[in-house]
C-alpha cells in the first residue's frame, strides 16, 4: 500500500524536475496514443516534436505561437497564486482585438506613428475592461470569478462576431465576415527577415520579466504570494483581499488583451470571428506547466506552442486530426498536475511513520 | 395554445441536459469537490453515446456507452484530485480541455452523420391529447428519467444514511473521517455519479436534442449547469426550476431569432450566458445565505490524519 507523507517544505529540487517528469510521461502516453491510431509512436512524435523547429520559418512560428500563450500565461499565473481564478482570458483576448482593431479601422487613410501605440494602449484596456467585470462582480457582490469570467468569454467571442458580421464589416469583403485590412501603419512590422515574427514577439519576454519583478520585487507580490499560500495570515498583516483581486485581474486582462491586438496586428492582419486557437484556456495549462512562475511559463508557452505546431505537422503528414493538440495538451495538464505530488508529498510503501497533518489547499 | 404546447416541449428538452448534469454535480458538491469538468464529462457522454448508437443501432446501449465514457472521465479527475491530491479547480479544467480534444479526436469520422427518427417513450396516438400530449408526451425516456431524479436525488440525500454520510463528509471532512466514515470512498462514489449524469445530459443533446455529432456540441451547457448548481443554493428543487428558467430563455433566444426579432442573432445567442451571470451576482450578493448553504468542505483537499 502506498501512503503519502506530507514534506515540512515543498521540495526545491522536484519542483523543478515535476514538470519534466510530466513531459517525459506525456511523451510516453503520445506514443500509445500514437499507435493506437495506427501510427508509427516515434515517427509521430519526431514529426509533433522535431519538424516543425527544423527551420527558421518553423522557429519564427513557434516564436509567433508562443508569445500570445505566455503573455497570457504569466498573467493567469500571478492570479492563479492569489488564488484568483480568471478562465475567461479567451473572451478578454478577444476584446483586446476588438479594441485594437477598432482603433486601426477608425484610423484607416489616417495612419501615422501613433497608429501602434494607441492600438496596443486599447488592445491592453480592452483586455483590463473586460476582466474588470469579474473583479467588480466579486469584490462588490461576492460572486464566483471562475463562472463570471468564463461566462463573459461566450459574450465576448460573440461580440467579436457580431462586429464582423455588422457594424466593422468590410465594404468590399464579398459579404464574408471580416473587417477591411489594416493599413500598413497599423501592422505590427516583421522583426526577422523570412518568418512570420513580428515586434509583437517581444512583448512576451517583456511580460516575463514584469512578472518576475513584480513577484519577487515589489509588496505586491509579496502580498499575492502570502494570500494565496495563506489567506488569513495576509487577513492578519492587513492585505487587502479586494485590492488582490482587483490587481490580478486588470493585469491578466491586459495581458490577455495585449496579446490579443498583437494577433490582429501581427499575422493576421484584419478582425475576423476565428481568431484564437483557444490561446485563452491553453494559457491555462501554460501557467501551470511553468509552476505559476513567469519564467517557468516562458519555458512552458515555447512547448505549449510546439505542440500546436506539431498537430499541424502531424495533419498534414500522417493524415491525423488536428485534435491531437486538444488531447496532448489536456494529458500534459494531467501529469503536471499529478506530478505535483511528489512536490509536496513524499511516498512510502506502507504505513506512514507519523501523523503529519497538512493544512487544506 | 398548440404554440405554447411546442414551446413548453421545446423548453422541456432544452433544460433536459443541463437538469441532468447540474443534478450530478450537486451531489459532487454535497460531498465537498469541486468538479469543474462537467463540460469535458458531457462531451464524452455526447460523442461515446453517438458513436455508439451508430455502430450498434441500439439507443439503450448509446445510453450506457454515455454513462461509461463520462465515468471515465470523472474517474481520471478522482485520481487526480483523492489520490494525488491535486488542486481541483486546475484539475477540473484539465478535464475541459482534455474532454474536448479526446471528443474532437474520437469524434473525427462521425461529424456531420446524423441518426435516424427520434426516440419517444410513449405510443404515438397519445400524442393527440390536446395540450398535455404535445408537450409533455412526446419526448424520449431520457427526459422522463431526468425528471423522476429530482426527487430520487431529494430522497437519497435527506432520507438515506448514505446520503446523510455524504453530507457529512462534505461538511466537514474531518469530523466525518473521526466518526469512522471513509472520505475517499464517498468522493469518489460521487465523483463517479456525477460523471455517470454528465455523460447522459451529453448523450441526450446528441441522441435526442439534435441527433447527430459535432464538435463541443456542448457549448457551454457544462458550465451553466455548474452555475445552476450555486443558483439553486445546492438544493435539487431549486435546481429543476433553475435548469427549466434557462431552458426558457435558450428557447426564448432561438424563437426570437426565428422570428426575425429585430436583433442581430449574435446579440440574442449572449442572453443565456448573460442571464447566468446576472442571476450569479444576484444570488451571491446575498452573502449569508450562500455561505450558509455551501457544503463547508467544498473545494478542499483532505489530507486523511495516518
Amino acid at each position: 500500500m502506498l501512503t503519502l507523507e506530507a514534506r515540512a517544505a515543498p521540495s526545491a529540487a522536484l519542483s523543478i524536475l515535476a514538470p519534466v517528469v510530466a513531459v517525459g510521461l506525456t511523451l510516453a502516453a503520445g506514443y500509445l496514443l500514437f499507435e493506437l491510431l495506427g501510427v508509427d509512436g516515434g515517427r509521430a512524435l519526431f514529426v509533433f516534436f522535431v519538424r516543425p523547429v527544423q527551420d527558421l520559418y518553423g522557429l519564427g512560428e513557434l516564436a509567433v505561437k508562443a508569445a500570445p500563450l505566455i503573455l497570457i500565461g504569466v498573467g493567469l499565473a500571478l492570479g492563479f497564486r492569489a488564488n484568483v481564478w480568471n478562465i475567461g482570458a479567451e473572451g478578454q483576448f478577444a476584446l483586446g482585438a476588438v479594441a485594437g482593431g477598432a482603433v486601426a479601422l477608425a484610423a484607416h487613410g489616417v495612419e501615422g506613428w501613433w497608429t501602434l501605440p494607441a492600438m496596443i494602449a486599447a488592445g491592453a484596456l480592452g483586455g483590463a475592461a473586460w476582466a474588470a467585470l469579474p473583479a467588480l462582480f466579486r469584490t462588490r457582490f461576492n460572486t464566483n470569478e471562475i463562472l463570471t469570467s468564463l461566462m463573459l468569454t461566450y459574450v465576448g467571442v460573440l461580440l467579436l462576431n457580431y462586429l464582423v458580421h455588422g457594424p466593422l464589416k468590410s465594404p468590399d469583403s464579398f459579404n464574408f465576415p471580416e473587417s477591411r485590412p489594416f493599413g500598413d501603419l497599423a501592422l505590427l512590422p516583421v522583426i526577422v527577415e523570412g518568418t512570420r515574427a513580428h515586434l509583437g514577439v517581444l512583448l512576451a519576454p517583456l511580460a516575463v520579466l514584469g512578472g518576475w519583478f513584480v513577484l519577487a520585487r515589489l509588496h505586491l507580490g509579496y502580498q499575492i504570494r502570502v494570500i494565496g499560500l495563506a489567506p488569513r495570515a495576509g487577513a492578519y498583516a492587513g492585505f487587502s483581499q479586494r485590492r488582490i483581486v482587483w490587481a490580478t485581474l486588470l493585469g491578466s486582462g491586459a495581458l490577455a488583451g495585449l496579446a490579443g491586438v498583437a494577433e490582429v496586428a501581427g499575422p493576421i492582419g484584419q478582425l475576423q470571428p476565428a481568431i484564437s486557437p483557444g490561446y485563452g484556456f491553453t494559457a491555462i495549462i501554460v501557467a501551470f506547466l511553468g509552476r505559476l512562475h513567469p519564467v517557468g511559463v516562458f519555458f512552458a508557452g515555447t512547448l505549449i506552442a510546439l505542440s500546436y505546431l506539431g498537430g499541424e505537422f502531424v495533419q498534414i503528414e500522417l493524415g491525423l486530426p488536428l485534435a491531437v493538440t486538444g488531447v496532448f495538451q489536456g494529458m500534459l495538464l494531467f501529469f503536471v498536475l499529478g506530478c505535483e505530488v511528489l512536490v509536496r508529498y513524499r511516498i512510502r510503501l506502507g504505513g506512514a511513520r507519523r501523523a503529519v497533518r497538512g493544512g487544506a489547499t | 395554445m398548440d404554440m405554447t404546447a411546442a414551446i413548453l416541449a421545446t423548453v422541456v428538452t432544452a433544460a433536459t441536459p443541463l437538469l441532468l448534469a447540474a443534478l450530478g454535480e450537486l451531489i459532487v458538491e454535497k460531498s465537498g469537490v469541486l468538479n469543474l469538468g462537467v463540460e469535458g464529462m458531457m462531451l464524452a457522454g455526447a460523442v461515446g453515446g453517438f458513436i455508439a448508437a451508430s455502430l450498434t443501432g441500439s439507443l439503450l446501449i448509446a445510453l450506457v456507452a454515455a454513462v461509461l465514457a463520462g465515468m471515465a472521465m470523472s474517474l481520471v479527475f478522482a485520481v487526480l484530485v483523492l489520490g494525488l491530491r491535486a488542486n481541483q479547480v486546475a484539475s477540473g479544467l484539465a478535464l475541459v480541455l482534455f474532454g474536448v480534444g479526446l471528443s474532437s479526436l474520437a469524434g473525427q469520422g462521425y461529424v456531420g452523420q446524423s441518426l435516424g427518427a427520434a426516440w419517444r417513450l410513449f405510443p404515438e396516438s397519445w400524442r393527440e391529447i390536446p395540450f398535455v400530449g404535445p408537450a409533455l408526451l412526446a419526448h424520449g425516456p431520457v427526459v422522463y428519467l431526468s425528471i423522476a431524479l429530482v426527487p430520487l436525488t431529494v430522497w437519497f440525500l435527506y432520507r438515506t444514511r448514505a446520503g446523510l454520510i455524504l453530507r457529512a463528509v462534505g461538511e466537514n471532512h474531518d469530523a466525518a473521517h473521526g466518526l469512522g466514515h471513509d472520505v475517499v470512498r464517498t468522493r469518489t462514489l460521487a465523483i463517479l455519479w456525477g460523471g455517470a449524469l454528465a455523460g447522459l445530459g451529453g448523450a441526450y443533446l446528441s441522441l435526442d436534442y439534435t441527433p447527430m455529432w459535432a464538435e463541443n456540441m456542448t457549448a457551454g451547457r457544462g458550465w451553466i449547469a455548474l452555475a445552476l448548481v450555486v443558483f439553486a443554493a445546492w438544493r435539487p428543487w431549486r435546481l429543476m426550476a433553475g435548469a427549466y428558467l434557462f431552458g426558457g430563455i435558450t428557447i426564448l433566444q432561438l424563437h426570437a431569432q426565428g422570428a426575425g426579432f429585430g436583433m442581430p442573432s449574435q446579440v440574442l445567442s449572449m442572453l443565456p450566458y448573460l442571464a447566468t451571470v446576472a442571476v450569479l451576482v444576484i444570488i451571491s450578493s446575498n452573502r449569508s445565505r450562500l455561505s450558509l448553504a455551501a457544503p463547508g468542505s467544498l473545494n478542499k483537499t483532505f489530507h486523511p490524519p495516518a
